[in-house]
């Protein structure tokens, strides 16, 4: 129940991501995925708690809902970018999609068959609708910070894909996964930073003028 | 079926006398001696079919090939005679005077109203592809006489195209799916179809999408409604409310007849007719409230009940498709009372809009205001149309929807069902549409006839004479009845029903027990609201004569110097919702002259435009790029042209001989 | 019947007595001693001995619509069970009439207020079309949830199937209808974040801006009527919030009482401790109170 409580709330998260507008809620938003994610490593391995189990939570979550999203505000407060995510889909359009995709993710969820046992009905749903979700932001957002958060989102769902697999090695995968990704958003916090001091902004649709 | 040729003789030929007529008065005279001796006949076996008499069928044989003269009158189609009967009757009396003041000769309008009717009467009965077609054509084109019979003016001519394109475009589907039902039968006799249930899978499917296509271009689903707000407001309110109410329905009738020829339904055709119902619904009424023009809005406001008929029988399909015949009963039912009751409240609106244009020669509703004072018994006929269309208890709109909703309900709380939980998505769209209706009407009538004139076309209105306030007094009279009757009503219903869910009547008739229940506890309700309110009202008219009661300007937080000007208007109520939905209304508003600091004068101009409407002009652009290209081809040189012919002929020749 | 009856006369009798408990709440928050209990009663007594002012500009419809409003809410209250009681009347699919009768009341709300042809009474009158439009979806889709969760096809069916085992089957389900329902609540009642009863005039968004003109025994049909909708809405939150259904008839009034009386006291929290929202962010608002139980509808797929 616990576990169900923390997807239902994980598919929230991913919802509200769709309909606000401000950077800042963005960043807190994917805070608070990060520290569900932890609960979440915890509570489906409750019944065979061990050491690795509890460093990959605690580790997992500082870094998803501590580092990172420091970074992030920092990276925002230095390019001077507070609102104005502008969606090619309108807030409502991306909600309404959002909510489409729902039923998409939990028929794929329930009706895929994997190599391994996994936990509960929700988790493979849910981690599959928070890859979605990501890729949503991924494609359907402008600027280069949204699309950061989007590829974050994106690797909480692969991240909750691998907590789904009862079974030990993913844990190791995704450190390295994790590792990965906090140096992705080093260098792109950094080239966030230069492109904002060389452009003036960081809006993706108009770097495309530099493609030739 | 003699009754009904008869009829039809009555409208075809006799219809022929206003064009004869020396004055507008007397050919007026002639029109509606013609209509209404035409429905009288017609009306005698309607009543005996729906009462339970065997279907009358008449076949003859005829030099047209593929199959004979066809004529039947079952349930379905005697369901649809009703309203097609009632409202035309009744526009005929409103038009009877509303035509007399218009300039220009009224004998060609008649004859065609009167033709309109006998082709819709042979839409319904024919029972032969080539028949129906050739009927439907001939309903297509007399509509388009009368759409266009202001055609001096840009506007309706324009209108008027459109409606022809669009018309014949829906056409272009029906004859494939004909041939296809045809082709594995033995005639285009219905009769001699393919017998229904024997088409394979995926033939039947493909008849279905092109029934869909074809008849729903007529209906006005969404995006094949684009003519219905043009057509409407072109054309005279009578003929308005005729197609309105009764021509987009011969549509749905299309759909329910082909299904009847299919037989047994998959469930996705019901989940397709579910979502475009839900997309039509939502859109039609967000555009209605979007509109200025009562007669545009009132266009709009007709693909949103096209949308929720939809959506009734696709529940109905579901409910076929699933084994749940009570939901198929409560959806087929919603879907064809809806029908009745639409034509009846939507009628009852296009003949007030008619009245209200009559009297202050506008329908901008930004131009109104204020008119329950003025027009007092229309204003009493709109508003019960409005709450009924608004689908407010205790007027027929809530009873048709309540065993839609009923429907959804019982499927979506099916145990065994899961998916069936999905019509859930309809209840909630009945639910949302019935809020933006409400909205959308309660504009509609509150900037109209409550608050005080915005403009001087208001002064000096009246209501129209007895031959135009009868029919609206009629039409308010049976909204009211059938919603508060509603329980009685359900008998009429049982024939079309056990045609369209294969049930015995006496199978179907205990199954409709169950709506039957529920509205008699509605209206136990409605009678409990009914005491209510009059025990208050009298209580507080009690008091109140007692009391001191004073008159006073509405309170304008002192400022003194309110004028009609500064009183919400059209555009300003509907404003929240539009902009709440701004991703599918696409709205523009332009301030001009508001720039110093201490503006004098500005003014803002507002439009909602129609996105599919944009979205189609785009595609026949680029279409009609592409065939400017063969214009050549047409350079009306008369040698080439009979070059032309020499050639197609060598090449059949060819062909045929070839192989 | 007559436990129907009775609680029928409860809610008559009790439901200014909500709005009570919510000031009192509020005047806990701000530090002050608030007003006495009975208040909303003695000034719901006092407009109904006085006469009125009609607006020269208005008609007929002006002076019926207030007495229509509180029969619609009356009469949806005769469908609203409590308690774990079924109402005086039930019937399969009677949601559709109690959102019905409370359209009803609306609609003649909206029609009384533009008939002022005032701009400010046109506001409102805009608003409140606009959020009850978006917020019935909602309450008829919690409402077709709860009858998908409980197999039954009335109020009066599937509130009181409603127990502690559902709970503890389905909390998560229950929770996200609980939070729906607070929205429509909050809404269709005009409490924060999107409408602030206490102000008045232009301040006002939408319920009190829609009543500017109306006086006497009218406007106390309409705070009568207000008062009756907290009660209706607040019940059906109760209803999930404090299932009573094993309990005898007794200590299951006293549970739902308390249920109500903590619907109201969480509404004087609420406006306690939030402040208006922007208009604009309203519609937004209420649209995901529909996506919270499409949510909650696709988990109990499953």
């Amino acid at each position: 129940m616990v576990t169900q409580a923390l997807l239902i709330l994980l598919i929230l998260t991913c919802l509200s991501l769709l309909g606000s507008s401000r950077l800042s809620a963005y960043i807190r938003i994917v805070a608070l995925q990060g520290l569900l994610l932890g609960a979440l490593t915890l509570a489906v391995h409750a019944k065979s708690l061990s050491t690795d189990i509890v460093l990959l939570a605690l580790g997992s979550t500082i870094i998803k809902s501590l580092v990172v999203p420091r970074m992030l505000a920092r990276a925002i407060r230095e390019a001077d970018v507070r609102t104005a995510a502008r969606p090619f889909l309108g807030y409502g359009g991306s909600l309404v999609a959002g909510m489409l995709l729902l039923p998409v993710a939990l028929w794929l969820g329930w009706h895929l068959t994997l190599p391994h046992p996994v936990a509960g009905g929700l988790v493979v749903p849910v981690s599959l609708y928070a890859m979605f979700i990501g890729l949503f932001l991924i494609a359907g957002r402008q600027q280069a910070l949204t699309q950061i958060l989007g590829y974050l989102v994106l690797e909480n769902g692969i991240y909750a894909f691998g907590v789904a697999l009862l079974v030990d090695y993913p844990l190791w995968v995704e450190l390295a996964i994790l590792l990965d990704l906090l140096g992705a958003v080093l260098v792109m916090g950094v080239i966030l930073f230069d492109i904002n001091r060389d452009f003036d902004h960081i809006d993706t649709s108009r770097l495309s003028a530099l493609k030739d | 079926m003699t009754w009904i040729f008869a009829a039809m003789a009555v409208w075809s030929l006799l219809g022929l006398a206003p064009l004869a007529a020396r004055s507008a008065r007397r050919a007026g005279d002639f029109g509606i001696a013609v209509t209404l001796l035409g429905a009288a006949l017609a009306a005698v076996p309607v009543v005996l079919t729906l009462a339970g008499r065997p279907p009358a069928a008449f076949s003859h044989p005829w030099a047209v090939p593929y199959g004979s003269l066809a004529f039947a009158l079952d349930g379905l189609s005697a369901f649809f005679m009703v309203p097609l009967l009632l409202l035309t009757s009744l526009g005929a009396i409103f038009g009877w005077k509303y035509w007399q003041h218009e300039d220009g000769p009224i004998g060609p309008t008649w004859l065609f109203y009167n033709l309109l009717i006998a082709s819709m009467v042979a839409v319904l009965c024919a029972r032969n592809g080539v028949l129906f077609l050739v009927a439907w054509e001939t309903m297509a084109l007399v509509s388009f006489f009368l759409v266009t019979s202001h055609a001096g003016d840009v506007e309706v001519r324009k209108a008027g195209w459109i409606y022809l394109i669009a018309t014949h475009l829906g056409s272009v589907f029906l004859l494939p799916m004909f041939v296809t039902l045809g082709q594995a039968g033995t005639s285009l006799d219905f009769d001699h179809l393919a017998a229904p249930g024997t088409l394979a899978p995926a033939t039947a499917a493909i008849v279905f999408v092109l029934a869909v296509l074809g008849f729903g271009s007529k209906a006005g689903f969404l995006p094949m409604h684009v003519w219905l707000p043009e057509a409407h407001p072109a054309a005279p309110s009578p003929v308005s409310a005729v197609m309105s109410g009764v021509m987009i329905k011969l549509g749905i009738y299309g759909i329910l007849r082909v299904l009847l020829l299919l037989g047994a339904p998959a469930a996705w055709w019901g989940w397709l007719l579910v979502g475009i119902g839900l997309a039509s619904g939502v859109f039609g009424v967000l555009m209605a409230l979007a509109q200025h023009d009562l007669k545009r809005l009132l266009a709009y406001s007709s693909v949103e009940n096209i949308g929720i008929i939809a959506m009734g029988i696709g529940v109905g399909i579901i409910g076929l498709a699933s084994g749940q015949t009570l939901v198929a009963i409560l959806g087929f039912a919603g879907a064809l009372w809806h029908v009745v009751n639409h034509a009846l409240f939507k009628g009852l609106l296009f003949l007030g809009a008619g009245a209200i244009q009559h009297a202050t020669g506008t329908r901008q509703l930004d131009r109104l205001g204020g008119l329950l004072k003025t027009m007092p018994r229309t204003g009493v006929a709109v508003l019960v149309g409005s709450a009924a269309i608004s689908g407010l208890p205790p007027l027929n709109g809530f009873a048709s929807e309540f065993a839609i909703f009923l429907g959804a309900l019982v499927g979506a709380t099916t145990p065994s069902r899961s998916g069936l939980a999905g019509l859930l998505v309809v209840a909630a769209g009945l639910a949302l549409i019935g809020g933006l209706a409400t909205a959308c009407f309660a504009k509609a009538f509150g900037v109209v006839f409550l608050g005080v004139p915005r403009s001087d076309a208001v002064e000096g209105a009246h209501d129209p004479g007895a031959a135009m306030l009868w029919p609206l007094g009629i039409l308010a009279g049976t909204c009211a009845l059938l919603g508060l009757g509603a329980p009685l009503l359900l008998p009429a219903l049982l024939p079309a029903i056990s045609l369209l869910t294969g049930l015995p009547a006496a199978m179907a008739s205990a199954q409709l027990h169950f709506l039957w229940r529920s509205l008699i506890a509605v209206e136990a309700t409605i009678l409990i609201l009914a005491i209510l309110f009059f025990a208050l009202y009298a209580v507080r008219s009690r008091w109140l004569a007692a009391r001191p009661v004073s008159r006073a300007v509405t309170w304008d937080c002192g400022f003194g110097g309110a004028t009609a000007r500064m009183q919400y208007s059209s555009a300003a109520f509907a404003m929240p919702l539009i902009s709440a939905f701004s991703a599918v209304v696409a709205s523009h508003g332009e301030v001009t002259g508001l720039s110093a600091l201490f503006p004098r004068e500005g003014s803002w101009s507002g439009h909602s435009g129609d996105i599919f409407k944009a979205a189609l002009s785009r595609g026949f652009g680029a279409l009609q790029r592409i065939l400017r290209r063969f214009r050549r081809l047409q350079n009306g040189n008369l040698q080439v042209y009979v070059l032309y012919i020499a050639l197609t002929m060598l090449v059949l020749l060819v062909w045929k001989l070839g192989i | 019947m007559p436990i129907a009856l009775l609680h029928f006369a409860l809610a008559l009798v009790l439901s200014p007595m909500l709005l009570s408990l919510t000031h009192r709440t509020k005047a806990f928050f701000a530090g002050r001693q608030g007003a006495p209990w009975l208040q909303p009663y003695f000034e719901l007594g006092r407009l109904l001995r006085k006469g009125a002012v009609f607006s020269t500009t208005t008609s007929w419809v002006f002076q019926v619509a207030p007495a229509l409003g509180l029969a619609a809410a009356m009469a949806a209250l005769t469908l609203l069970p409590f308690a774990g009681h079924r109402a005086i009347i039930a019937f399969p699919g009677d949601l559709l009439l109690f959102s019905g009768l409370l359209a009803l009341w609306r609609f003649a709300a909206i029609l009384a207020a533009l008939d002022t042809g005032s701009s400010l009474e046109g506001m409102g009158a805009s608003r409140e079309a606009a959020l009850s439009a978006l917020g019935e979806p909602a309450l008829i889709l919690a409402l077709g949830a709860i009858a998908r969760q409980t197999g039954q096809l009335s109020l009066s069916g599937m509130l009181p199937a409603l127990t502690v085992q559902t709970w503890n089957q389905a909390w998560p389900v229950l929770a996200l209808l609980l939070v729906t329902l607070a929205l429509v609540y909050l809404a269709e009642n005009g409490r924060v974040p999107f409408d602030d009863p206490t102000t008045h005039l232009e301040l006002t968004m939408i319920h009190e801006v829609m009543i500017l003109d109306s006086s006497g025994p009218d406007l106390a049909f309409i705070e009568y009527a207000a008062a009756l909708k907290l009660w209706i809405l607040g019940a059906l939150m109760a209803a999930i919030l404090a299932p009573v259904s094993p309990l005898p008839e007794a200590p299951a009034l006293l549970l739902a009482l308390a249920g109500m009386a903590g619907v109201a006291i969480a509404t004087g929290v609420t406006e306690s401790v939030m402040a208006r929202s922007r208009l604009n962010r309203l519609p937004k608002v209420l649209g995901t109170a529909s996506i919270l139980v499409a949510v909650a509808l696709l988990l109990i797929q499953r």
